[in-house]
Protein backbone atom coordinates (compact mmCIF):
# COMPACT_ATOMS: atom_id res chain seq x y z
CA UNK A 1 0.00 0.00 0.00
CA UNK A 2 1.24 3.34 -0.86
CA UNK A 3 2.34 5.32 2.24
CA UNK A 4 -0.36 8.75 2.66
CA UNK A 5 1.31 11.86 2.45
CA UNK A 6 -1.81 14.15 2.83
CA UNK A 7 -0.99 16.17 6.94
CA UNK A 8 -3.62 15.30 9.16
CA UNK A 9 -5.01 18.16 10.42
CA UNK A 10 -3.72 18.00 13.33
CA UNK A 11 -0.53 18.12 11.64
CA UNK A 12 -1.13 21.69 9.69
CA UNK A 13 -2.79 22.49 13.47
CA UNK A 14 0.84 21.91 15.39
CA UNK A 15 3.02 23.45 12.15
CA UNK A 16 0.64 26.33 11.91
CA UNK A 17 3.08 29.09 13.35
CA UNK A 18 5.65 28.47 10.93
CA UNK A 19 2.89 28.14 8.16
CA UNK A 20 2.19 31.90 9.54
CA UNK A 21 5.34 33.67 9.79
CA UNK A 22 6.49 32.25 6.46
CA UNK A 23 3.51 33.37 4.13
CA UNK A 24 3.27 36.56 6.00
CA UNK A 25 7.21 37.43 4.85
CA UNK A 26 6.56 35.77 1.67
CA UNK A 27 3.27 38.02 1.20
CA UNK A 28 6.03 41.39 1.97
CA UNK A 29 8.48 40.60 -0.98
CA UNK A 30 5.52 40.56 -3.04
CA UNK A 31 3.84 43.50 -1.87
CA UNK A 32 7.12 45.13 -1.92
CA UNK A 33 7.41 46.81 -4.75
CA UNK A 34 3.97 48.03 -4.46
CA UNK A 35 3.79 49.79 -1.18
CA UNK A 36 7.78 50.31 -0.06
CA UNK A 37 8.08 53.76 -1.15
CA UNK A 38 4.53 55.30 0.04
CA UNK A 39 4.14 53.06 3.32
CA UNK A 40 6.94 52.09 4.28
CA UNK A 41 5.27 51.55 8.27
CA UNK A 42 3.25 49.09 6.46
CA UNK A 43 5.44 46.11 6.88
CA UNK A 44 6.42 46.65 10.44
CA UNK A 45 2.22 46.87 11.28
CA UNK A 46 1.82 43.60 9.11
CA UNK A 47 5.09 41.87 10.93
CA UNK A 48 3.67 42.56 14.21
CA UNK A 49 -0.17 41.21 13.05
CA UNK A 50 1.45 38.43 11.69
CA UNK A 51 3.43 37.85 15.04
CA UNK A 52 0.22 38.01 17.23
CA UNK A 53 -1.59 35.28 14.49
CA UNK A 54 1.79 33.40 15.39
CA UNK A 55 1.13 33.54 18.78
CA UNK A 56 -2.42 32.47 18.51
CA UNK A 57 -1.49 29.56 16.81
CA UNK A 58 1.11 28.41 19.19
CA UNK A 59 -0.94 28.98 21.66
CA UNK A 60 -3.48 26.70 19.80
CA UNK A 61 -1.20 24.04 18.98
CA UNK A 62 -0.42 23.49 22.42
CA UNK A 63 -3.80 22.55 23.17
CA UNK A 64 -3.18 19.37 20.70
CA UNK A 65 0.16 18.27 21.45
CA UNK A 66 1.78 15.04 19.75
CA UNK A 67 3.84 14.35 16.83
CA UNK A 68 3.46 15.76 13.68
CA UNK A 69 4.58 15.05 9.94
CA UNK A 70 5.71 11.65 10.72
CA UNK A 71 7.42 12.59 13.87
CA UNK A 72 9.52 15.22 11.99
CA UNK A 73 7.94 17.43 14.33
CA UNK A 74 6.78 17.68 18.07
CA UNK A 75 4.29 20.15 19.72
CA UNK A 76 5.10 20.20 23.46
CA UNK A 77 4.88 22.48 26.47
CA UNK A 78 8.67 23.30 25.81
CA UNK A 79 8.38 23.70 22.21
CA UNK A 80 5.62 25.95 22.90
CA UNK A 81 7.44 27.57 25.37
CA UNK A 82 10.27 28.72 23.03
CA UNK A 83 7.96 29.33 20.26
CA UNK A 84 6.00 31.99 22.81
CA UNK A 85 9.80 33.28 23.59
CA UNK A 86 10.94 33.94 20.19
CA UNK A 87 8.11 35.13 18.91
CA UNK A 88 7.35 37.93 21.57
CA UNK A 89 11.00 38.77 20.79
CA UNK A 90 10.19 39.34 17.19
CA UNK A 91 7.38 41.72 18.10
CA UNK A 92 9.81 43.82 20.52
CA UNK A 93 12.13 43.46 17.55
CA UNK A 94 10.08 45.18 15.28
CA UNK A 95 8.41 47.46 17.37
CA UNK A 96 12.19 48.83 18.31
CA UNK A 97 13.36 49.48 14.67
CA UNK A 98 10.49 51.59 13.40
CA UNK A 99 12.58 54.57 13.79
CA UNK A 100 15.51 53.28 13.49
CA UNK A 101 15.12 52.13 9.93
CA UNK A 102 13.45 55.46 9.13
CA UNK A 103 16.19 57.80 10.47
CA UNK A 104 18.97 55.27 8.69
CA UNK A 105 16.44 55.91 5.18
CA UNK A 106 16.59 52.13 5.09
CA UNK A 107 14.26 49.92 3.30
CA UNK A 108 11.27 48.14 5.64
CA UNK A 109 9.72 45.32 3.81
CA UNK A 110 12.85 43.04 3.14
CA UNK A 111 13.96 43.97 7.09
CA UNK A 112 10.34 43.08 8.27
CA UNK A 113 10.21 39.74 6.00
CA UNK A 114 13.63 38.29 7.16
CA UNK A 115 12.59 38.95 10.68
CA UNK A 116 9.64 36.90 9.79
CA UNK A 117 11.87 34.28 8.59
CA UNK A 118 14.59 34.11 11.20
CA UNK A 119 11.88 33.57 13.64
CA UNK A 120 10.17 30.98 11.67
CA UNK A 121 13.77 29.03 11.99
CA UNK A 122 13.93 29.48 15.53
CA UNK A 123 10.36 28.08 15.79
CA UNK A 124 10.90 25.21 13.72
CA UNK A 125 14.18 24.56 16.38
CA UNK A 126 11.94 24.56 19.31
CA UNK A 127 10.03 22.10 17.51
CA UNK A 128 11.82 19.67 16.05
CA UNK A 129 12.14 16.61 16.96
CA UNK A 130 14.77 15.25 14.40
CA UNK A 131 18.40 16.46 13.73
CA UNK A 132 17.82 17.49 10.49
CA UNK A 133 14.92 19.14 11.02
CA UNK A 134 16.88 21.25 13.53
CA UNK A 135 19.19 21.93 11.11
CA UNK A 136 17.25 23.29 8.81
CA UNK A 137 15.52 25.89 11.26
CA UNK A 138 18.97 26.61 12.06
CA UNK A 139 19.67 27.21 8.57
CA UNK A 140 16.70 29.55 8.27
CA UNK A 141 17.62 31.50 11.11
CA UNK A 142 20.92 32.17 10.83
CA UNK A 143 21.02 33.03 6.79
CA UNK A 144 18.58 35.60 7.32
CA UNK A 145 20.22 36.68 10.21
CA UNK A 146 23.35 36.87 8.50
CA UNK A 147 21.48 39.44 5.80
CA UNK A 148 20.15 41.10 8.90
CA UNK A 149 23.46 41.66 10.38
CA UNK A 150 24.55 43.23 7.06
CA UNK A 151 21.84 44.99 6.29
CA UNK A 152 22.56 48.48 5.95
CA UNK A 153 25.03 47.71 2.63
CA UNK A 154 27.12 50.67 2.65
CA UNK A 155 27.96 50.97 6.17
CA UNK A 156 31.91 49.23 6.72
CA UNK A 157 30.92 48.34 10.47
CA UNK A 158 27.43 46.18 9.23
CA UNK A 159 29.73 44.50 6.22
CA UNK A 160 32.16 43.42 8.67
CA UNK A 161 29.71 42.17 11.48
CA UNK A 162 27.78 40.37 8.22
CA UNK A 163 30.56 38.68 6.82
CA UNK A 164 32.05 37.65 10.44
CA UNK A 165 28.93 36.55 11.42
CA UNK A 166 28.12 34.64 8.14
CA UNK A 167 31.87 32.78 8.43
CA UNK A 168 31.61 31.91 11.89
CA UNK A 169 28.15 30.47 11.69
CA UNK A 170 28.63 28.40 8.61
CA UNK A 171 31.80 27.30 10.23
CA UNK A 172 29.48 26.37 13.45
CA UNK A 173 27.22 24.65 11.32
CA UNK A 174 29.66 22.30 9.42
CA UNK A 175 30.89 20.94 12.58
CA UNK A 176 27.39 20.42 13.93
CA UNK A 177 26.12 18.49 10.43
CA UNK A 178 29.53 16.24 11.63
CA UNK A 179 27.91 15.28 14.68
CA UNK A 180 24.77 14.71 12.98
CA UNK A 181 25.98 12.77 10.54
CA UNK A 182 27.76 10.44 13.17
CA UNK A 183 25.37 10.02 15.44
CA UNK A 184 23.27 8.81 12.35
CA UNK A 185 26.31 6.47 11.57
CA UNK A 186 26.29 5.37 15.28
CA UNK A 187 22.15 4.48 15.65
CA UNK A 188 20.77 4.68 12.29
CA UNK A 189 17.96 7.20 13.05
CA UNK A 190 18.09 10.97 13.43
CA UNK A 191 14.58 10.99 15.19
CA UNK A 192 15.96 12.19 18.81
CA UNK A 193 13.82 9.92 20.47
CA UNK A 194 14.87 6.64 18.61
CA UNK A 195 18.45 8.30 19.32
CA UNK A 196 17.44 7.98 22.75
CA UNK A 197 16.17 4.22 22.66
CA UNK A 198 19.64 3.61 20.37
CA UNK A 199 21.71 4.94 22.99
CA UNK A 200 20.35 3.22 25.97
CA UNK A 201 21.12 -0.17 24.32
CA UNK A 202 24.04 -2.01 25.70
CA UNK A 203 27.39 -2.30 23.48
CA UNK A 204 26.98 1.22 22.43
CA UNK A 205 30.55 2.37 21.13
CA UNK A 206 30.75 5.22 23.44
CA UNK A 207 33.65 6.92 21.67
CA UNK A 208 32.24 7.45 18.58
CA UNK A 209 29.17 8.74 20.95
CA UNK A 210 31.54 11.36 22.69
CA UNK A 211 33.13 12.28 19.05
CA UNK A 212 29.80 12.90 17.74
CA UNK A 213 28.57 14.97 20.91
CA UNK A 214 31.62 17.01 20.65
CA UNK A 215 31.23 17.89 17.58
CA UNK A 216 27.87 19.28 18.26
CA UNK A 217 28.90 20.66 21.27
CA UNK A 218 31.22 22.87 19.23
CA UNK A 219 28.58 23.55 16.83
CA UNK A 220 25.87 24.93 19.00
CA UNK A 221 28.70 26.25 21.50
CA UNK A 222 29.36 28.67 18.43
CA UNK A 223 25.54 29.57 17.97
CA UNK A 224 25.14 30.15 22.09
CA UNK A 225 28.40 32.04 21.87
CA UNK A 226 29.54 30.21 24.78
CA UNK A 227 33.71 30.32 25.23
CA UNK A 228 35.87 29.13 23.20
CA UNK A 229 33.76 29.55 20.45
CA UNK A 230 32.52 33.29 21.60
CA UNK A 231 34.64 35.23 19.13
CA UNK A 232 32.45 36.54 16.94
CA UNK A 233 29.64 37.55 19.13
CA UNK A 234 31.20 41.24 20.32
CA UNK A 235 32.03 42.30 16.97
CA UNK A 236 28.89 41.16 15.59
CA UNK A 237 26.68 42.86 18.39
CA UNK A 238 28.70 45.59 18.02
CA UNK A 239 28.87 46.23 13.84
CA UNK A 240 25.36 45.01 13.20
CA UNK A 241 22.22 47.58 13.12
CA UNK A 242 21.22 48.22 16.86
CA UNK A 243 17.59 46.64 16.56
CA UNK A 244 19.28 43.46 14.55
CA UNK A 245 22.30 43.32 17.25
CA UNK A 246 18.70 43.21 19.93
CA UNK A 247 17.33 40.77 18.22
CA UNK A 248 20.42 38.52 17.30
CA UNK A 249 21.54 38.85 21.06
CA UNK A 250 18.00 36.94 22.36
CA UNK A 251 16.19 35.15 19.58
CA UNK A 252 18.72 33.19 18.10
CA UNK A 253 20.23 32.41 20.69
CA UNK A 254 17.30 31.21 23.12
CA UNK A 255 16.20 29.11 20.12
CA UNK A 256 19.77 27.77 20.36
CA UNK A 257 19.38 26.79 23.60
CA UNK A 258 16.46 25.05 23.24
CA UNK A 259 17.84 22.85 20.56
CA UNK A 260 20.62 22.28 23.15
CA UNK A 261 18.73 21.12 25.89
CA UNK A 262 16.45 19.07 23.92
CA UNK A 263 19.38 17.37 21.83
CA UNK A 264 21.37 16.67 25.35
CA UNK A 265 18.33 16.22 27.74
CA UNK A 266 16.64 13.56 25.23
CA UNK A 267 18.82 11.98 22.74
CA UNK A 268 22.21 11.81 24.63
CA UNK A 269 20.88 11.82 28.43
CA UNK A 270 22.00 7.70 28.55
CA UNK A 271 25.46 8.91 27.59
CA UNK A 272 25.33 12.52 29.96
CA UNK A 273 28.68 11.51 31.80
CA UNK A 274 30.90 11.72 29.00
CA UNK A 275 29.72 14.98 28.15
CA UNK A 276 28.99 16.88 31.35
CA UNK A 277 32.93 17.58 32.04
CA UNK A 278 33.32 19.69 28.24
CA UNK A 279 30.00 22.14 29.59
CA UNK A 280 31.47 22.59 33.49
CA UNK A 281 34.42 23.62 31.50
CA UNK A 282 32.65 25.96 28.98
CA UNK A 283 30.35 27.32 31.32
CA UNK A 284 32.94 28.37 33.57
CA UNK A 285 34.95 29.88 30.82
CA UNK A 286 32.10 31.58 28.90
CA UNK A 287 31.44 33.23 32.42
CA UNK A 288 34.61 34.46 33.31
CA UNK A 289 36.33 35.78 29.51
CA UNK A 290 32.25 37.56 28.98
CA UNK A 291 32.43 39.41 32.17
CA UNK A 292 36.25 39.99 32.82
CA UNK A 293 36.39 41.25 28.84
CA UNK A 294 33.23 43.54 29.62
CA UNK A 295 35.06 45.53 32.19
CA UNK A 296 37.25 47.42 29.77
CA UNK A 297 35.21 47.52 27.38
CA UNK A 298 33.63 51.49 26.26
CA UNK A 299 30.85 50.58 23.29
CA UNK A 300 28.26 49.96 24.73
CA UNK A 301 26.68 47.26 22.44
CA UNK A 302 30.22 45.31 22.88
CA UNK A 303 29.82 45.50 26.71
CA UNK A 304 26.31 44.09 26.03
CA UNK A 305 28.35 41.50 23.44
CA UNK A 306 30.74 40.30 26.21
CA UNK A 307 27.64 40.35 28.72
CA UNK A 308 25.69 38.34 26.41
CA UNK A 309 28.68 35.90 26.60
CA UNK A 310 28.34 35.82 30.21
CA UNK A 311 25.16 35.33 30.35
CA UNK A 312 25.16 32.24 27.93
CA UNK A 313 27.64 31.38 30.73
CA UNK A 314 25.15 30.86 33.29
CA UNK A 315 22.60 29.14 31.07
CA UNK A 316 25.19 26.39 30.45
CA UNK A 317 25.71 26.18 34.29
CA UNK A 318 22.02 25.39 34.44
CA UNK A 319 22.47 22.66 31.26
CA UNK A 320 25.50 21.63 33.33
CA UNK A 321 23.52 20.31 36.19
CA UNK A 322 21.71 17.95 34.04
CA UNK A 323 18.02 17.84 36.26
CA UNK A 324 14.84 19.07 35.24
CA UNK A 325 15.50 21.91 38.01
CA UNK A 326 18.13 23.02 35.70
CA UNK A 327 16.50 22.97 32.58
CA UNK A 328 13.36 25.03 34.37
CA UNK A 329 16.07 27.45 35.04
CA UNK A 330 17.80 27.68 31.79
CA UNK A 331 14.63 27.93 30.60
CA UNK A 332 13.99 31.02 32.88
CA UNK A 333 16.43 32.75 32.79
CA UNK A 334 16.60 32.34 28.92
CA UNK A 335 13.31 34.70 29.01
CA UNK A 336 14.26 36.62 31.78
CA UNK A 337 17.52 37.57 29.46
CA UNK A 338 15.56 38.48 26.66
CA UNK A 339 13.53 41.30 28.48
CA UNK A 340 16.17 42.87 29.95
CA UNK A 341 18.73 42.61 27.20
CA UNK A 342 15.76 43.98 24.39
CA UNK A 343 15.28 47.17 26.64
CA UNK A 344 18.97 47.60 27.25
CA UNK A 345 19.40 47.69 23.45
CA UNK A 346 16.51 49.26 22.69
CA UNK A 347 17.76 52.16 25.04
CA UNK A 348 21.04 51.96 22.74
CA UNK A 349 18.90 52.21 19.46
CA UNK A 350 17.07 55.70 21.10
CA UNK A 351 20.45 57.16 22.28
CA UNK A 352 22.50 56.18 18.93
CA UNK A 353 21.68 59.12 16.34
CA UNK A 354 21.84 58.21 12.67
CA UNK A 355 24.60 56.11 11.47
CA UNK A 356 25.06 55.26 15.03
CA UNK A 357 27.55 57.84 16.14
CA UNK A 358 26.67 58.14 20.23
CA UNK A 359 27.34 54.88 21.01
CA UNK A 360 30.29 54.90 24.06
CA UNK A 361 29.55 54.65 27.30
CA UNK A 362 30.17 58.22 28.01
CA UNK A 363 27.44 59.40 25.75
CA UNK A 364 24.93 58.26 27.82
CA UNK A 365 26.52 61.00 30.27
CA UNK A 366 23.52 62.80 31.80
CA UNK A 367 20.76 60.83 30.65
CA UNK A 368 19.25 60.56 34.03
CA UNK A 369 18.61 64.92 33.97
CA UNK A 370 17.66 64.89 30.56
CA UNK A 371 15.30 62.37 30.18
CA UNK A 372 14.09 60.82 33.91
CA UNK A 373 11.92 58.03 32.24
CA UNK A 374 14.47 56.56 29.92
CA UNK A 375 16.95 56.59 32.00
CA UNK A 376 14.55 55.09 34.87
CA UNK A 377 13.73 52.22 31.95
CA UNK A 378 17.41 51.20 31.46
CA UNK A 379 18.01 51.52 35.36
CA UNK A 380 15.69 48.49 35.59
CA UNK A 381 17.10 46.55 32.99
CA UNK A 382 20.97 46.85 33.96
CA UNK A 383 19.52 46.57 37.54
CA UNK A 384 17.77 42.62 36.00
CA UNK A 385 21.39 42.20 34.47
CA UNK A 386 23.08 42.14 37.91
CA UNK A 387 20.57 39.91 39.26
CA UNK A 388 19.35 42.58 42.10
CA UNK A 389 16.67 41.49 43.56
CA UNK A 390 12.72 42.17 42.40
CA UNK A 391 14.10 41.81 38.99
CA UNK A 392 13.91 38.86 36.27
CA UNK A 393 17.23 38.41 36.33
CA UNK A 394 17.74 37.60 40.43
CA UNK A 395 15.03 34.94 40.03
CA UNK A 396 16.98 33.66 37.17
CA UNK A 397 20.60 33.43 38.76
CA UNK A 398 18.64 32.25 41.78
CA UNK A 399 17.20 29.20 39.88
CA UNK A 400 19.97 28.26 38.17
CA UNK A 401 22.71 28.22 41.32
CA UNK A 402 20.17 26.57 43.10
CA UNK A 403 20.19 24.16 40.50
CA UNK A 404 23.98 23.60 40.54
CA UNK A 405 24.00 23.26 44.28
CA UNK A 406 20.92 20.49 44.45
CA UNK A 407 23.31 18.43 41.29
CA UNK A 408 26.29 18.58 43.37
CA UNK A 409 28.21 21.74 41.47
CA UNK A 410 29.47 23.52 44.49
CA UNK A 411 32.49 25.11 42.42
CA UNK A 412 30.64 25.80 39.60
CA UNK A 413 27.86 27.81 41.98
CA UNK A 414 30.88 29.69 43.60
CA UNK A 415 32.72 31.18 40.69
CA UNK A 416 29.70 31.99 39.03
CA UNK A 417 28.46 33.87 42.20
CA UNK A 418 31.81 35.69 42.01
CA UNK A 419 31.54 36.64 38.18
CA UNK A 420 28.09 37.84 39.16
CA UNK A 421 30.06 40.26 41.81
CA UNK A 422 32.77 41.18 39.02
CA UNK A 423 29.48 42.13 36.25
CA UNK A 424 27.82 44.26 38.73
CA UNK A 425 31.34 46.58 38.33
CA UNK A 426 30.61 46.88 34.87
CA UNK A 427 26.90 47.68 34.95
CA UNK A 428 26.97 49.76 37.55
CA UNK A 429 29.46 51.80 35.50
CA UNK A 430 25.83 52.65 33.05
CA UNK A 431 24.49 53.85 35.97
CA UNK A 432 27.23 56.17 37.89
CA UNK A 433 27.76 57.54 33.96
CA UNK A 434 23.83 58.33 33.60
CA UNK A 435 23.14 59.80 36.92
CA UNK A 436 26.14 61.40 38.53
CA UNK A 437 28.03 62.96 35.12
CA UNK A 438 27.14 66.12 32.91
CA UNK A 439 25.08 65.68 29.99
CA UNK A 440 26.86 65.33 27.04
CA UNK A 441 26.14 66.48 23.42
CA UNK A 442 24.62 63.19 22.85
CA UNK A 443 22.07 63.43 25.38
CA UNK A 444 21.55 67.59 25.38
CA UNK A 445 20.52 66.67 21.53
CA UNK A 446 17.84 63.54 21.89
CA UNK A 447 14.86 63.35 20.70
CA UNK A 448 12.05 62.56 22.97
CA UNK A 449 10.90 58.64 22.72
CA UNK A 450 9.02 57.42 19.40
CA UNK A 451 5.73 55.32 20.68
CA UNK A 452 7.29 52.62 19.00
CA UNK A 453 10.93 52.49 21.05
CA UNK A 454 8.57 53.22 24.16
CA UNK A 455 6.44 49.99 23.31
CA UNK A 456 9.43 47.93 22.96
CA UNK A 457 11.03 49.57 26.16
CA UNK A 458 7.74 50.21 29.05
CA UNK A 459 6.91 46.26 27.80
CA UNK A 460 10.03 44.41 28.57
CA UNK A 461 10.48 46.67 31.49
CA UNK A 462 6.88 45.54 33.12
CA UNK A 463 7.62 41.77 31.87
CA UNK A 464 11.27 41.94 34.24
CA UNK A 465 9.93 43.73 36.76
CA UNK A 466 6.69 40.61 37.01
CA UNK A 467 9.44 37.70 36.54
CA UNK A 468 11.17 39.77 39.37
CA UNK A 469 7.88 40.03 42.00
CA UNK A 470 5.23 37.09 40.63
CA UNK A 471 7.78 33.93 38.62
CA UNK A 472 5.45 31.83 39.60
CA UNK A 473 3.30 31.80 36.20
CA UNK A 474 6.71 31.51 33.74
CA UNK A 475 7.93 29.55 36.13
CA UNK A 476 5.55 26.87 36.32
CA UNK A 477 4.99 26.87 32.79
CA UNK A 478 8.28 25.92 32.42
CA UNK A 479 8.38 23.28 34.99
CA UNK A 480 5.84 21.53 33.26
CA UNK A 481 7.61 21.84 29.89
CA UNK A 482 10.83 20.87 31.59
CA UNK A 483 10.43 16.98 31.56
CA UNK A 484 11.20 16.73 27.79
CA UNK A 485 10.53 13.23 26.15
CA UNK A 486 9.00 11.62 29.14
CA UNK B 1 42.13 -5.37 7.34
CA UNK B 2 44.20 -8.38 5.83
CA UNK B 3 45.63 -6.82 2.34
CA UNK B 4 44.15 -10.14 0.06
CA UNK B 5 41.19 -9.51 1.38
CA UNK B 6 40.90 -6.20 0.56
CA UNK B 7 41.89 -6.85 -3.15
CA UNK B 8 39.23 -9.22 -2.90
CA UNK B 9 36.71 -7.03 -2.00
CA UNK B 10 38.03 -4.62 -4.38
CA UNK B 11 37.31 -7.08 -7.26
CA UNK B 12 33.35 -7.45 -6.31
CA UNK B 13 33.55 -3.72 -6.45
CA UNK B 14 32.47 -2.25 -2.80
CA UNK B 15 35.19 -0.58 -1.30
CA UNK B 16 34.66 -1.06 2.79
CA UNK B 17 32.26 1.97 4.46
CA UNK B 18 35.65 2.79 6.51
CA UNK B 19 37.47 3.40 3.82
CA UNK B 20 34.59 6.40 2.70
CA UNK B 21 34.59 7.44 6.60
CA UNK B 22 38.08 7.87 6.80
CA UNK B 23 38.08 9.93 3.51
CA UNK B 24 35.46 11.84 4.58
CA UNK B 25 37.27 12.88 8.04
CA UNK B 26 40.17 14.01 6.15
CA UNK B 27 38.15 16.00 4.58
CA UNK B 28 36.86 17.74 7.04
CA UNK B 29 40.01 18.42 8.27
CA UNK B 30 41.51 19.80 5.29
CA UNK B 31 38.40 22.28 5.34
CA UNK B 32 38.72 22.95 9.38
CA UNK B 33 42.80 23.63 8.78
CA UNK B 34 42.14 25.37 5.65
CA UNK B 35 39.04 27.91 6.94
CA UNK B 36 41.73 28.84 9.96
CA UNK B 37 45.01 29.20 7.94
CA UNK B 38 43.57 30.61 4.40
CA UNK B 39 43.63 34.55 4.52
CA UNK B 40 41.72 34.78 1.35
CA UNK B 41 37.50 35.41 1.93
CA UNK B 42 36.84 33.31 -1.36
CA UNK B 43 39.20 30.57 -0.26
CA UNK B 44 37.80 30.19 3.54
CA UNK B 45 34.26 30.23 2.11
CA UNK B 46 35.23 27.81 -0.12
CA UNK B 47 36.71 25.26 3.11
CA UNK B 48 33.44 25.74 4.54
CA UNK B 49 31.82 23.87 1.20
CA UNK B 50 34.79 21.29 1.97
CA UNK B 51 33.39 20.90 5.47
CA UNK B 52 29.77 20.38 4.37
CA UNK B 53 30.83 17.77 1.45
CA UNK B 54 33.12 15.49 3.83
CA UNK B 55 29.70 15.89 6.24
CA UNK B 56 27.85 14.51 2.65
CA UNK B 57 30.13 11.99 1.98
CA UNK B 58 29.74 10.31 6.03
CA UNK B 59 25.92 10.74 4.99
CA UNK B 60 26.27 8.94 1.87
CA UNK B 61 28.34 6.27 3.31
CA UNK B 62 26.06 5.71 6.83
CA UNK B 63 23.67 5.46 4.22
CA UNK B 64 24.75 2.30 2.32
CA UNK B 65 25.97 0.50 5.95
CA UNK B 66 22.74 1.09 7.40
CA UNK B 67 20.71 0.19 3.91
CA UNK B 68 18.74 3.19 4.58
CA UNK B 69 17.76 5.75 2.18
CA UNK B 70 17.70 8.29 4.84
CA UNK B 71 20.97 9.17 4.60
CA UNK B 72 20.45 9.90 0.93
CA UNK B 73 18.10 12.57 1.29
CA UNK B 74 20.09 14.07 4.26
CA UNK B 75 22.38 14.77 1.16
CA UNK B 76 19.71 17.00 -0.08
CA UNK B 77 18.91 18.82 2.37
CA UNK B 78 22.45 19.89 2.98
CA UNK B 79 22.70 20.78 -0.55
CA UNK B 80 20.28 22.76 -0.85
CA UNK B 81 21.05 24.43 2.60
CA UNK B 82 24.56 25.14 1.31
CA UNK B 83 23.12 26.50 -2.08
CA UNK B 84 21.14 28.89 0.10
CA UNK B 85 24.36 29.75 2.40
CA UNK B 86 26.38 30.26 -1.03
CA UNK B 87 24.30 32.76 -2.71
CA UNK B 88 23.92 34.89 0.74
CA UNK B 89 27.54 34.41 1.58
CA UNK B 90 28.55 35.61 -2.01
CA UNK B 91 26.47 38.71 -1.82
CA UNK B 92 27.65 39.66 1.58
CA UNK B 93 31.69 39.10 0.11
CA UNK B 94 31.30 41.30 -2.44
CA UNK B 95 29.49 43.95 -0.07
CA UNK B 96 32.39 43.59 1.73
CA UNK B 97 34.96 44.29 -1.39
CA UNK B 98 32.95 46.78 -2.55
CA UNK B 99 33.22 49.19 0.65
CA UNK B 100 36.95 48.15 0.96
CA UNK B 101 38.72 47.03 -1.91
CA UNK B 102 40.15 44.00 -0.30
CA UNK B 103 39.27 40.56 0.23
CA UNK B 104 41.82 39.86 2.75
CA UNK B 105 40.65 38.29 6.31
CA UNK B 106 42.82 40.38 7.95
CA UNK B 107 42.37 43.59 7.10
CA UNK B 108 38.95 43.51 7.74
CA UNK B 109 39.38 44.54 11.57
CA UNK B 110 37.66 47.72 12.32
CA UNK B 111 35.46 46.54 14.69
CA UNK B 112 37.41 46.89 17.93
CA UNK B 113 36.81 48.47 21.18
Amino acid sequence: MPANFTPSNSDLLRFLPETILIAAGTLMMVLDPFLSKSKPKFFGHLSILAFIAALLAAVAANGDPGFAYSNLLIVDGFATYFRILVITIGIFAVFSSYHYLDREKAETSEYHALILFAVSGQCLMAASNDLIMIFIGLEISSIASYVLAGYLRHDKRNNEAALKYFLLGSFATGFLLYGVALVYGITGSTKLNEIHTALAAPGVSLVMVSVAAALMIIGLGFKVSGAPFQMWAPDVYQGAPAPVSAFLATAPKAAAFAIFLRIFVTAFQPVASSWEPILWVMALLSMTIGNFAALTQTNVKRMLGYSSIAHAGYILVALTSRSEIGTTAAMFYLAAYALMNIGAFAVVIHMAGKGETNVQISDLAGLGKKQPFTAALLTIFVLSLIGVPLTGGFFGKFYIFRAALESNLVWLAILGLLNSAVAAYYYLRLLVVMYMHDPSEATEALEPLTPGLRTALVLPAIGTFILGVLPGFVLNFARDAAGIGK
Amino acid sequence: MDPAQVLETLKHGAVPTAWYLALSAVLFVIGVAGFILRRNIITVFMCIELMLNAVNLSFIAFAHEHKQVAGHLFTFFVMVVAAAEAAVGLAIILTVFRNRSTLNIDEIESLKN
